[in-house]
């Protein structure tokens, strides 16, 4: 499912709705999760999971392909841990 | 800087003031928004939203665990795992880049 057809879906049980508010409704709600995570705030939702996000100090990579050393510098990371009932959810139970 | 935690709430909030929504729809479109998302990575289905990332189901098959107090050795049932895949957008952004044009 991509972004058009959850916007449709939506749409399909909200016939009083513009199908434009829809797009306006998904695009805000992910918004303000990726708001959140810049503030470094987390984003938890019971059901169905938590975002953070992570610190990942500088280190030395390199290049895969000359082998040349290159500095990494450090960065933040979004991770997302999948809700109890979610989780249950995929694997058939509740 | 303590971290805050935000919630349906604020999402519902955030719809509220941008969509010009009553507080109550508003909360029920958050509501149904996280709803399909679900049923769809329930019905084994990915879920891809750009810009932000992928919701990615996968199955993960039977292994030997080990019950880390007792080091008795227990078998991992084969089951189904979603996991997030964030959007190189979405990367740009937490480090305070702005997310357009970087491929990186």
């Amino acid at each position: 499912m991509i972004k058009s057809e959850l916007v449709q879906r939506i749409a399909d049980q909200n016939t009083h709705l513009y199908q434009r508010d829809i797009e306006n409704i998904v695009s805000a709600i992910l918004d303000e999760i990726v708001k959140a995570l810049e503030r470094g705030d987390r984003v938890e939702l019971r059901g169905f999971g938590a975002f953070s996000r992570k610190a990942r100090s500088a280190r030395i990579g390199r290049n895969p392909r000359t082998g040349d050393a290159v500095a990494v510098e450090e960065k933040f990371v979004p991770v997302f841990k999948t809700g109890k009932e979610l989780r249950q959810r995929l694997n058939g139970k509740a | 800087m303590a971290a805050q935690t935000v919630t349906r709430a604020d999402l519902c909030e955030a719809v509220y003031q941008k969509i010009g929504l009553s507080r109550t729809e508003s909360s029920k479109l958050v509501e149904a928004v996280l709803d399909e998302i679900c049923d769809a990575v329930a019905r084994g289905e990915n879920v891809k939203l750009s810009s932000f990332g992928s919701f990615v189901v996968r199955d993960k098959g039977e292994r030997i665990g080990r019950n880390p107090k007792t080091g008795v050795e227990v078998p991992i049932e084969p089951r189904r795992v979603m996991v997030f895949k964030p959007s190189n957008v979405m990367k740009a952004r937490i480090n305070g880049q702005s997310g357009e044009g970087e491929s990186e």
